[in-house]
């Protein structure tokens, strides 16, 4: 069956990430309006933002909020959730395909001695009323539908990928404190190194600014960087740029980086090699900009234009910033 | 400090994936790699032995006859054994299954560290170190770019790559630690390495050494079909001078394409 969804929304120093908006529009689809959509919210002083994913399509949320929950630590996350999906048997769990959701859902699984579906990108129910899971395999080079055998059938939803429900701010849900009750915590969060200036996270980013071999130099992605601020963009690299030392392996899009699903990517001097296209060929619109025609990039982009992207991005910029604000 | 890496052979990451009838033709697949975050894993373990002076680095794999090459390759790098689990009843296992099979296997041998890449880039399940951990019941650090093992070895701390930056965790040791890119710069094989690579000691084992049935460790997932991706379809090339083809783009970008 799959009526009974468990969605575990994550927050981050108070604010939710767009992938649980994402999670609960999913499970709101799937589960179709006789079906039951849970939220499971784990923090600390996190219950405020219940009624947010009450407005997101949640008919109830369970709040665990404790101070050792303050930081995401798997350990104390796993033994939360699973004395949660024990007491209320969901059919599904929907976890993010974030950092700290693929950190957390193997962990949950094995716990709860269940198969789990990663990074998935689709769903449907079946003839007998389990999931049909759609994912990609091999970076994208193929893709797999597949059933899990076990219930609760878990899954991470990739990001960026499932459109969130308009919010509803009259939608009320029901809120349940859970109890906390933790075990020994061995793996511990002692710091953070914050990089700064980067706000936008790749695979949530709307629009990404990328660049490749073609910008000669690290001095390139200062002229990214100035298109990005202009369009709110995320700013993103080839394994070249990366592997020359030019921006941080953080930045890196295709197989070995991130994969990212944005509605505008734009390709700077990138050549567009398979395991570039991998990470990023599923983004709704393509730009390329690139002085070798015959690069592959040009092959998937919706629209190229083939010239010196140094003179190129910086036209780009001057005319978006004069377009954007009037 | 008795160091256990996981390790998978996959697919070279360059090749086209033949997919045919709704299958992936396993037969056609000429080219296999040590998976590229596995081989951070090995290089991290070395690493490790090198700076402790001691210590041993044992591999360990569940695959068939062909996944032996990887581990030559481990070996070649200059790990010190390897454990190859091949067994005809592990054929279309999946990630709970390889999971359970890599602890009861490990439980057998003594172990301070255990290495695992993050994900292997064939099924990109991301599980197999995680759940590891789990069914032996000890912390992991997912995802790290550095890590450092406490003089008494019995500690350690390792950074992980999170949205928005680095995270710095300490762990108890023993522990799981899946590699990322960034925590080092894989060696390659040296001559030398490469011709005692065959001479180091090398274990094959069944699910029946390891005491396991095939129905303990079935697999939980069913694979209904395997696609190609979609096609995506060349655009055009906005022709004209620089600025008239930027302004025309911008054009598109808004009126056409709405995405902006």
């Amino acid at each position: 069956m799959a009526k009974h969804f468990l969605v575990v929304a994550e927050q981050s120093e108070g604010v939710l990430r767009k992938v649980s908006f994402e999670m609960l529009g999913e499970a709101r689809r799937l589960a179709g309006s006789e079906g039951k959509v849970e939220a499971a919210l784990l923090g600390s002083g996190v219950e405020p933002l219940a009624e947010q994913l009450a407005w997101h399509g949640a008919d109830k949320v369970y709040v665990a909020d404790n101070a050792a929950l303050q930081l995401y630590s798997a350990e104390a996350y796993t033994t939360v959730l699973a004395d949660l999906v024990k007491k209320i048997q969901p059919d599904v769990v929907f976890i993010g395909a974030t950092t700290n959701g693929k950190d957390l859902a193997p962990r949950l699984a094995t716990r709860l001695g269940v198969g789990l579906a990663s990074d998935c990108t689709g769903f449907s129910v079946d003839g007998d009323g389990r999931l049909l899971i759609t994912r990609p395999i091999y970076a994208g080079r193929a893709i797999e539908t597949i059933k899990l055998k076990s219930t609760p059938q878990m899954a991470t939803l990739r990001p960026n990928v499932f459109p969130p429900l308009e919010p509803d701010t009259s939608r009320k849900a029901e809120v349940e404190k859970i109890a906390v009750n933790l075990g020994p915590i061995r793996a511990k969060v002692v710091g953070f190194l914050k990089k700064e200036g980067e706000e936008i996270e790749l695979t949530e980013a709307d629009i990404i600014v990328s660049g490749g071999r073609g910008l000669g130099g690290p001095e390139g992605f200062e002229v990214l960087r100035e298109l990005a601020k202009v369009l709110k963009a995320a700013v993103g690299a080839s394994r070249a740029a990366v592997d020359a030392g030019w921006i941080d392996h953080s930045h890196q899009v295709g197989q070995t980086g991130k994969t990212v699903n944005p509605k505008l990517y734009i390709a700077c001097g990138i050549s567009g090699a398979a395991q570039h296209l991998a990470g990023m060929r599923t983004s709704k619109v393509i730009v390329a900009i690139n002085k070798d025609p015959e690069a592959p990039i040009f092959k998937v982009a919706d629209y190229g234009i083939v010239g010196d992207l140094y003179k190129i991005v910086p036209l780009l910029t001057k005319e978006l910033q004069e377009v954007l604000r009037g | 400090m008795n160091i256990v890496v996981c390790v998978k052979q996959v697919p070279d990451t360059e090749i086209r994936i033949p997919v045919q009838n709704g299958r992936i033709v396993e037969e056609e697949i000429k080219q296999y790699v040590v998976n590229p975050y596995d081989e951070f894993a090995i290089e991290e373990a070395l690493r490790i032995k090198e700076r402790l002076g001691e210590g041993k680095v044992t591999l360990i794999t569940v695959g068939p006859e062909r996944a032996r090459e990887a581990l030559l390759t481990g070996l070649a790098m200059g790990a010190d054994e390897a454990i190859h689990i091949n067994d005809p009843a592990l054929e279309g296992s999946d990630a709970f299954t390889t999971a359970r099979v890599l602890a009861a296997a490990i439980k057998k041998m003594p172990y301070d560290l255990i290495l695992c890449g993050k994900q292997a880039v064939d099924q990109d399940n991301a599980q197999i170190g995680i759940a590891l951990a789990e069914l032996l019941d000890l912390p992991h650090v997912s995802v790290v770019t550095k890590l450092e093992i406490a003089e008494d070895k019995k500690s350690a701390k390792a950074e992980r790559e999170v949205e928005g930056g680095k995270e710095v965790i300490e762990t108890t040791l023993p522990a799981v630690i899946t590699a990322q890119k960034g925590l080092n710069e894989p060696r390659y094989p040296s001559f030398k390495g490469i011709r005692m690579a065959r001479q180091k000691p090398y274990t094959v084992w069944t699910l029946a050494d390891l005491g396991l049935k095939p129905e303990e460790v079935a697999p939980q997932t069913e694979v209904v079909v395997i696609n190609p991706p979609p096609e995506r379809k060349a655009g055009r090339i906005i022709q004209g001078d620089p600025e008239t083809a930027v302004k025309e783009l911008v054009r598109l970008l808004r009126e056409e394409a709405k995405v902006i």
